[in-house]
């Protein structure tokens, strides 16, 4: 979970440009510095030049006047992250460049680097340039968009199993569904993410907690089961705080802004995930469950591309050939590890194997970061 | 990699144009004058400096040094040794030889480029907005730095045993493994970690600049994700040897010269007698090809540095301050074995003691930051070509192993050995054609 921000960010950027690009190779705005819009924060201001701007390239240049490093926000209705920089240093100027469509937005300043921030609404107008959806694309969002909701909806039983474990004090059974619990989610994590105050919540590890976050979700409990060995009157309130944020997630998740772009880079950046984070045991590291979390973002990137596949197949056949190969032999290699319904334990793959896996993800991240420009491009 | 995008089929040929076949890092910069700076090699290929890899006439380079790609020879053997060395041994993952072949074919390409201060592919910031540049960008803006890669081919390339013991033919080329490309003997004193040994094919990029040959290895690794993969890489800084007769020979990190006796890339008897394989030495495909061993040579640096400075001295059976042999001034005076001590390293890798014998050195001081009982992880990444190991390195080896005074205080911990082919000689080739076409 570690790329939460990047990828949360990157995807609704995409997603929002995607109304810009589809179509056609548009160049990039290269005079947006004359247009862009002075942020002026400071610690105690979030001051924007323009607060009304016309959709498409949109440029913001902060100035952090204030004393302490600030990061800064576009925020989408329900704060998703439309855009986001962080560690601007006192004293510094940044920029920062989104494909932005029509509609209320906030943009946050956060002096510190922490809460909600210092909020200045905007507005953006125009209608930016109608996608010319290819018919094809748009049933594949549609039915992308109705996996998502199928994944949230099967995952709230079984988180709702594992909490009632853990309130019973069962120890055994909340660790046997662990893993179980989490794979509509990491099939899906993409979209997931895109929702900035759910992730934090559900899917943060120890260290990536900002000063005075409190640590709440998965991976606390996971801690809690299998380092701590303990389960008091806070791993209790945890974990129905668990499910109550997740039952938010799958509310919400009908409204996650999704293209075929957006499908593309997300299978790719569940790629990213298990290239980062889980070929190295780092995701459920007292658990070493990572191979079920590996597993379904493989799932879940697979079938992004299975749905994308009919245009992908047309527009570039070598690509959607070597894609379905590196799908397949990627596949095969998790089913060595699989045990009955779940998989070994990762601290028993040695790192030979780990290598093999690595090169694998690699194999198939590689063609799969071509696939938003084939489908959405050429 | 698109092989086809990288082909346009209409290529520039005004004199002012940017080559054809890639984008121009140096085009970044702008063209500042018509000066020719072919590489300081120009070893006699100074036709080829000149052609892009179309075949067009390319435009001056202002100030890039490049060395040239196309040749009768691999570049980056003779070649006067660059200043800094990423290198990376590869396995090959695929068992399909067509893949394998594109990538070669593919390696090519981008091998051409990149010599030449181009840009792999559709460049690093001009692709498709929404899909990744195919150049990952950070050697954007530098010149070629004399970056030079050589490919080499290792014996497991040719055949593998299975954990059963089974030989294994990998690609059918088992009939044109060379008879000089032999699996190493086990030297004595050596503790080799198969993590930092062997491999399928190796990359040697060699440049003046860290960032050029960093990027080099960096992109051919992308290039081959799904087909081979990095077993494990080495950085190196400071040329330990050198191929330019005139040039004042670098300091190893034990604060000595070493390797001043060594072949000059220029001397072409030399060359032909020890380093590049002949007709007839074994398969037509490394005639005009040499053997590469690499070992990753780890220095005891801590001990070697309250080691006496007579010790020291004793050990090489030079001087410290300029470099000199026993009993003489300067560094490139004639050495006097017999006045060095019995097994000081000089008197025992000198030809004098070895019937001639001689290999071509380019070695590189390496540190890989502390190892955990914070004791430098440094040494010496020794690479030496030579026309058959069988007849050079592996006497030399036996020979020092068992007596060099040097081996107190070193340890060689990895181990390679391949078949560097001849050189690509124009556009169009490539990278192992003789021995796969």
């Amino acid at each position: 979970m570690s790329a939460r921000r990047s990828t949360a960010a990157s995807l609704l950027t995409l997603a929002v440009a995607a109304v810009v690009l589809t179509g056609c190779s548009q160049k990039k705005d290269d005079t947006a510095s004359a247009d862009a819009i002075q942020v002026n924060a400071s610690d105690s201001a979030c001051e924007l030049s323009k607060t009304s701007f016309p959709a498409g390239h949109v440029s913001l240049e902060v100035h952090n006047k204030g004393s302490k490093a600030t990061e800064v926000y576009v925020y989408a209705p329900g704060d998703k992250i439309v855009t986001e920089r962080e560690n601007i240093g006192p004293g510094t100027k940044a920029a920062i460049a989104a494909e932005i469509k029509a509609g209320d937005y906030e943009v946050a300043c956060k002096p510190g680097m922490t809460g909600d921030g210092i909020r200045q609404k905007i507005t953006v107008t125009g209608e930016g340039a109608p996608a010319k959806g290819d018919p094809r694309l748009d049933a594949a969002v549609a039915s992308y968009r109705k996996y998502a909701q199928e994944q949230a909806d099967a995952t709230i039983p079984v988180v709702q199993q594992f909490a009632d474990a853990i309130k019973a004090g069962d120890t055994v059974k909340a660790k046997s569904l662990f893993a179980a619990s989490r794979v509509g989610w990491e099939r899906t994590e993409p979209v997931a993410e895109s929702f900035g105050d759910i992730d934090p919540k559900t899917d943060t590890r120890e260290d990536g907690l900002e000063a005075g976050q409190e640590w709440t979700g998965w991976h606390k409990l996971e801690k809690s089961l299998w380092a701590d060995n303990t389960i008091g009157d806070n791993e209790k309130k945890l974990a129905d705080q668990l499910v109550t944020d997740l039952k938010d997630w799958q509310t919400r998740v009908g409204t996650a802004d999704i293209t075929a772009t957006s499908m593309a880079n997300g299978a790719k950046e569940l790629l990213d995930e298990v290239a980062t984070g889980k070929v190295t045991g780092e995701e459920d590291r007292y658990s070493h469950t990572d191979l079920s979390d590996f597993a379904a973002n493989v799932e879940g990137a697979e079938y992004a591309y299975e749905l994308l596949k009919p245009v992908a197949a047309e527009k570039d056949a070598e690509l959607s050939k070597s894609l379905d190969t590196e799908f397949a032999d990627l596949k095969t290699l998790l089913a060595k590890y699989k045990q009955g319904e779940a998989y070994v334990s990762y601290d028993t793959v040695g790192e030979a194997d780990r290598k093999t896996f690595s090169d694998a993800v690699n194999a198939l991240a590689e063609p799969l970061s071509k696939l938003a420009a084939a489908v959405v491009v050429k | 990699m698109d092989a086809e995008r990288e082909q346009p089929t209409e290529q520039s040929t005004g004199p002012q144009t940017v080559p054809s076949a890639g984008l121009s890092r140096r085009a970044v910069i702008g063209w500042a004058g018509a000066g020719v700076a072919i590489g300081a090699a120009g070893v006699g290929t100074v036709a080829a400096a000149t052609m892009d890899d179309k075949g067009a006439p390319a435009p001056a380079a202002p100030g890039a040094a490049e060395i040239p790609f196309y040749g009768d020879h691999q570049s980056g053997i003779a070649t006067p040794v660059q200043d800094r060395l990423h290198f990376a041994a590869f396995d090959v993952s695929t068992t399909d030889r067509d893949a394998l072949v594109k990538m070669l074919k593919d390696w090519t390409k981008a091998a051409a480029a990149m010599t030449g201060g181009r840009e792999v592919g559709t460049g690093a910031a001009t692709g498709l907005p929404e899909a990744p540049p195919d150049d990952t960008g950070e050697a954007l803006g530098l010149p070629a730095s004399r970056l030079s890669l050589t490919i080499g081919f290792g014996p497991s390339l040719f055949e593998t045993s299975t954990p059963d013991g089974q030989l294994v033919d990998r690609f059918g080329l088992k009939a044109k493994r060379p008879d000089a490309l032999i699996d190493l003997p086990k030297f004595p004193h050596d503790n080799l970690d198969p993590t930092r040994s062997g491999g399928d094919i190796c990359i040697q990029a060699c440049a003046d600049d860290p960032q050029v040959a960093v990027h080099a290895i960096r992109n051919l690794a992308r290039i081959a994700m799904g087909t081979a993969s990095i077993r494990w890489s080495q950085l190196g800084f400071g040329k330990t040897s050198s191929t330019t007769p005139d040039a004042q020979t670098p300091r190893n990190l034990m604060g000595f010269k070493d390797g001043t006796h060594n072949i000059a890339g220029t001397d072409t008897a030399a060359l032909a007698d020890h380093v590049w394989a002949a007709p007839g030495d074994g398969p037509e495909w490394m005639t005009g090809g040499s053997y590469l061993v690499a070992r990753r040579i780890r220095m005891h640096i801590e001990t070697w540095d309250r080691t006496s400075l007579k010790e020291q001295e004793d050990v090489f059976g030079r001087n410290k301050g300029e470099g000199a042999p026993y009993g003489k001034a300067k560094e490139r005076d004639a050495p006097d074995l017999k006045a060095m001590p019995a097994g000081s390293h000089v008197r025992l890798a000198h030809p004098d003691s070895n019937n001639g014998l001689m290999i071509l050195r380019r070695g590189f001081s390496f540190t890989d930051g502390t190892d955990g009982l914070g004791r430098l992880d440094a040494g010496l990444f020794f690479l030496a070509y030579q026309r058959d190991t069988r007849k050079a390195f592996v006497p030399l080896q036996n020979r020092l192993a068992a007596s060099d005074k040097l081996n107190e205080y070193i340890q060689h911990v990895g181990s390679a050995h391949f078949a560097c082919p001849a050189g690509v000689r124009k556009p169009g080739e490539w990278w192992g054609q003789a021995l796969f076409g």
